[in-house]
């Protein structure tokens, strides 16, 4: 019975071929110019305070160097994408900012990553990984719902913070589901298994699961690139539609994902940070000649 | 697709982090105590084993305990000589290789190499129940209907010998042996075999001329990790090869192991400062030294195999 | 000049490939012979032992206790203090065989220590189960002064199988992804939430079928006993643990001394008067038939958790 429950989600949600579906294909056309197509009416808010900021952040993983020196300001409430070739570094970055590199025996950090208002250095051995991991949430490129209900799912951040009452947490998981465009699709089956959604379902739970808990950074690590183009374009209106809650840092080997979603981008080769800027003057006007490469395939 | 319109917050207090960091060092405390229990029975087994087989080496010297050629540590002219039960060990043991080795190996190369994935799937378990059967009822078997089946061909054949408790504890390890055989040969990567068929090799010839040499030694694992299991066999030398030393060689005689040894002398009523009893603790302590010797040698070698692929 | 070409008849690589075939249908033979064979003792073992015993496979066996005349002999004492023993040895093996595994999985940094812990391991699961006996011996019933009993016997059998309830819950750990804990992690869930949350509900199944084969194993076991001084000619029964009193459960039974099955068959076995190799046969039957019931068990369980659980 389940089996079959799950095709059909599967079928309902994701058409079968891509002609069909609502976004016009990508041939062709340059990262520049679908930047300048599909822009946000609204700029970056030049007005926005610095929430993070990667004060000459260096990584090893035993004696190799993965990152060397980088120094990047996150916005408050703003997209913040990296994007690069692989091996960047740009995935090594972002885990910084939760310490999942933690997890990993024989790593060491250099350097600094302030979290602004509190003004707490996150990578430093003086602060409690859990206590980041507190502030800062993260979904995976692979979404990995916990084989749980939907309705746990979303609640288990809220129980590991310790909240107790029922109704608040029944009110919180509604406010996250809501929050990653998936209430309306789920509020009749909560209790059923979260493995039982759709590829694309599945991610927007993770999404759900880590909004529920407020984080003051959310960070996507490539969240799209295990998605079919449907599926895609969703989380792509989902995270814009965060902008202006939430402090979004991004990683994306798809630069029109980054052109399309972001306020800043920036731009990393080989561990160094090559150039950040805001997204539509990395785009169309990149100051160095690496990123012009880039970003116009002559490498990647 | 609305939005919601804020998201709330809600913080664990301080003190509320505090008290499950410290419930978590406490937890990851006990758990390492825990794991601690495997270092702390090895050692005991050591110093136990030492501790209470000092006083015996103190009454016999060691080269009567390693020459002499009688064990009789119970009569009132006791001799020490360690010789028979090592004798009756590797005896008995012998004869179980002899019929394990063969067994177990064919069986391997059958399954790994030329078994239906069905049928491997369904016959592995079975396998494994043949090692799960107590041993006490394997010491029936061999006395009960092997001896007496032997004693048609051979009339002259003791009650009690080392051939058929040999025999037995070689079918007893053939699973053990096939076992791990089996996993070396399967380790053995699939280029190697195609490379072989590719130049028109039947199954057998790349069985036995690229598979088993690749997992040779994956295999000698397994023969020596046999050699350690029937080493330490007890039970079906207690009930059928007979409890009296016996310096022998020839298996169809009875003979005591050092292990049927401990067994008898448990069965008495020995007082705790005995010689007789701190005589097991002697006898325990060669063959921990046997087993650990072939042990060592067969997970090094197992290693070995697992590294190279 | 010409070099020599060496040309081989079509007809005579056919005839060595079909020798060749040959050989490859005889070896199948062969092996199958060879499996089979072993299979067909396992089956032949226990039909024997049920014929053999088949006078005695009565529940008056079941519920007298031994005896000097093999006729009246029966396995009470014998099968009740191999249940209690038990009982003993799942209550320690069990916590202390799965925190170990947890915590060799899930927290042992990657140093000297965890490498001790993990060869001592090893080593423990090929040491003779005798040496276990003279442990206990030393150990237990002499330096901790347990005495003979139940409690001794259960704990010796618990360190026998200990080996055994590690490396499999061990197995069942390391089957959870990476990916359930890495979320887990990033919601901010400390080590031992992420553990007992996540990671031990989901690997269940596999402790339970490593528990299950342990404890087949612990039946069946002889030699530790009898060296710790099991004995075989128990008239009574030890105190049991329910009384109709407060508080309702004692633990008098665990410093009882004790029989078991093995022990007794062991016993029946050694004596030459033929009625009692009727008992033996009894014995091991019902023995023989518990172990294979109990890995029937564990196989079932073990392939029912993995169709449960589809990542």
């Amino acid at each position: 019975m389940q089996v079959t429950r799950e095709k059909q989600d599967r079928a309902e949600s994701s058409p079968q071929t891509v002609a069909e579906a609502p976004f016009p294909t990508e041939k062709g056309r340059s990262a520049g110019q679908i930047a300048i197509e599909m822009t946000r009416k609204v700029a970056p808010d030049e007005a926005r305070a610095v929430k993070a900021r990667a004060e000459n952040l260096s990584f090893f993983y035993a004696s190799v160097q993965a990152l060397k020196s980088v120094s990047i300001e996150i916005r408050d409430k703003q997209v913040t994408a990296l994007i690069g070739p692989s091996g960047c570094g740009k995935s090594t970055f972002l885990r910084c900012f939760n310490r999942m590199h933690d997890l990993t025996p024989e790593t060491r950090y250099a350097g600094r990553v302030m979290l602004y208002p509190d003004e707490i250095d996150l990578v430093s051995r003086k602060v409690d990984p859990i206590e980041v991991r507190m502030r800062i949430g993260m979904v995976f490129q692979k979404p990995n719902p916990f084989p749980k209900s939907i309705f746990e799912n979303v609640a288990y951040g809220l129980r590991v913070r310790g909240m107790r009452a029922k109704v608040l947490v029944e009110e919180e998981v509604e406010k996250a589901l809501r929050g990653a465009a998936l209430w309306d699709e789920v509020k009749d089956r909560l209790n059923s298994s979260g493995l039982s959604l759709s590829g694309g379902q599945q991610q927007r739970l993770c999404i759900a699961r880590a909004l529920a808990t407020n984080p003051e950074i959310l960070l996507f690590d490539e969240p799209t690139s295990a998605l079919d183009p449907i599926a895609t374009a969703r989380i792509e209106e989902l995270i814009s539609e965060l902008r202006d809650k939430v402090t979004v840092i991004i990683v994306t080997h798809n630069m029109q994902q980054a052109a399309r979603v972001s306020d800043y981008t920036a731009f990393m080769y080989l561990g160094e940070l090559i150039e950040f800027d805001e997204t539509s003057q990395l785009f169309t006007n990149p100051s160095k000649k690496a990123t012009e490469d880039y970003i116009t395939g002559r490498y990647g | 697709m609305s939005t919601a319109a804020t998201i709330s917050t809600f913080r664990p207090s301080p003190t509320a982090l505090r008290l499950r960091k410290v419930r978590d060092r406490i937890i990851e405390s006990g758990l390492l105590v825990a794991a601690l229990v495997a270092v702390f029975t090895t050692v005991a087994i050591v110093v136990v084993l030492v501790y209470e087989s000092i006083p015996f080496f103190k009454a016999v010297p060691i080269k009567d305990f390693l020459t002499d050629t009688m064990w009789t540590p119970l009569f009132a002219e006791a001799r020490y000589g360690i010789l028979p039960l090592v004798a009756g060990t590797l005896v008995t043991t012998m004869v179980a290789l002899a019929v394990a080795i063969p067994a177990g190996t064919i069986i391997a190369i059958y399954l790994s190499e030329f078994a239906p994935f069905k049928l491997r799937e369904t016959i592995k378990p079975c396998l494994e129940l043949l090692g799960a059967v107590p041993t006490v009822v394997y010491g029936y078997f061999a006395l009960m209907m092997v001896t007496p089946f032997l004693q048609k061909f051979m009339p002259d054949l003791p009650g009690f010998n080392m051939l058929s408790a040999g025999l037995v504890i070689g079918i007893m390890i053939i699973p053990y042996v096939a076992s791990v055989s089996e996993d070396a040969m399967r380790a053995v990567p699939n280029y190697m075999r195609e490379g072989s068929y590719a130049m028109g090799a039947t199954r057998f010839q790349t069985a036995t001329r690229v598979v088993v040499p690749g997992a040779i030694s994956g295999i000698a694992a397994a023969y020596i990790l046999g050699i350690s299991r029937a080493v330490g066999e007890t039970m079906v030398v207690a009930v059928a090869a007979g409890l009296q030393p016996n310096l022998t060689w020839n298996p169809t005689e009875s003979a005591a192991t050092i292990t049927a040894f401990i067994v008898q002398v448990s069965l008495g009523d020995l007082p705790h400062d005995s010689i007789g009893y701190q005589s097991i603790f002697a006898a325990g302590l060669v063959l921990m030294l046997m087993t650990l010797v072939f042990n060592i040698a067969g997970f090094a070698l197992t290693r070995k195999f697992r590294e190279a692929y | 000049m010409n070099a020599a070409v060496i040309s081989v008849p079509a007809d005579s690589i056919r005839a060595g490939v079909s020798r060749r075939k040959i050989l490859d249908r005889v070896f199948v033979m062969i092996g199958l012979c060879f499996l089979f064979g072993a299979l067909l003792i396992l089956v032949i073992l226990f039909l024997d032992l049920v014929r053999d015993g088949s006078a005695k496979l009565t529940w008056d066996f079941l519920t007298s206790f031994p005896s000097r005349n093999a006729g009246r002999a029966g396995i009470l004492s014998a099968w009740v203090g191999t249940s209690l023993i038990m009982l003993v040895t799942a209550a320690v093996a069990m916590p202390v065989g799965v925190a170990a595994a947890v915590y060799l999985e899930e927290y042992a940094p990657k140093n000297w220590m965890t490498a001790v812990i993990e060869i001592n391991v090893t080593n423990l699961a090929g040491v003779p189960s005798i040496i276990y006996g003279l442990l206990a011996l030393g150990l237990f019933v002499y330096q901790f002064n347990l005495g003979q009993s139940i409690a001794a016997a259960g704990l010796t059998l618990a360190l026998l199988i200990l080996p055994i309830v590690i490396v499999a819950t061990r197995e069942a750990v390391r089957a959870v992804p990476r990916e359930i804990r890495e979320a887990a992690y990033a919601l901010g869930a400390t080590r031992w939430e992420v553990t007992a949350h996540h990671v031990l509900p989901y690997s269940v199944g596999g402790i339970l079928t490593g528990m299950i084969i342990g404890l087949s194993r612990a039946i069946g076991e002889t030699a530790p006993l009898i060296t710790i001084g099991a004995l075989s000619f128990i008239a009574f029964l030890p105190e049991s643990p329910f009384s109709s009193e407060f508080p309702f459960f004692s633990f008098a039974w665990l410093s009882e001394a004790f029989t078991a099955m093995p022990i007794q068959m062991f016993n029946w076995v050694s004596r030459p008067d033929p009625a009692f190799q009727v008992n033996a046969a009894a014995a091991g039957a019902i023995l023989l038939g518990m172990t294979l019931l109990m890995n029937g068990i564990a196989i079932y369980v073990r392939y029912r958790y993995r169709k449960k659980i589809n990542w």
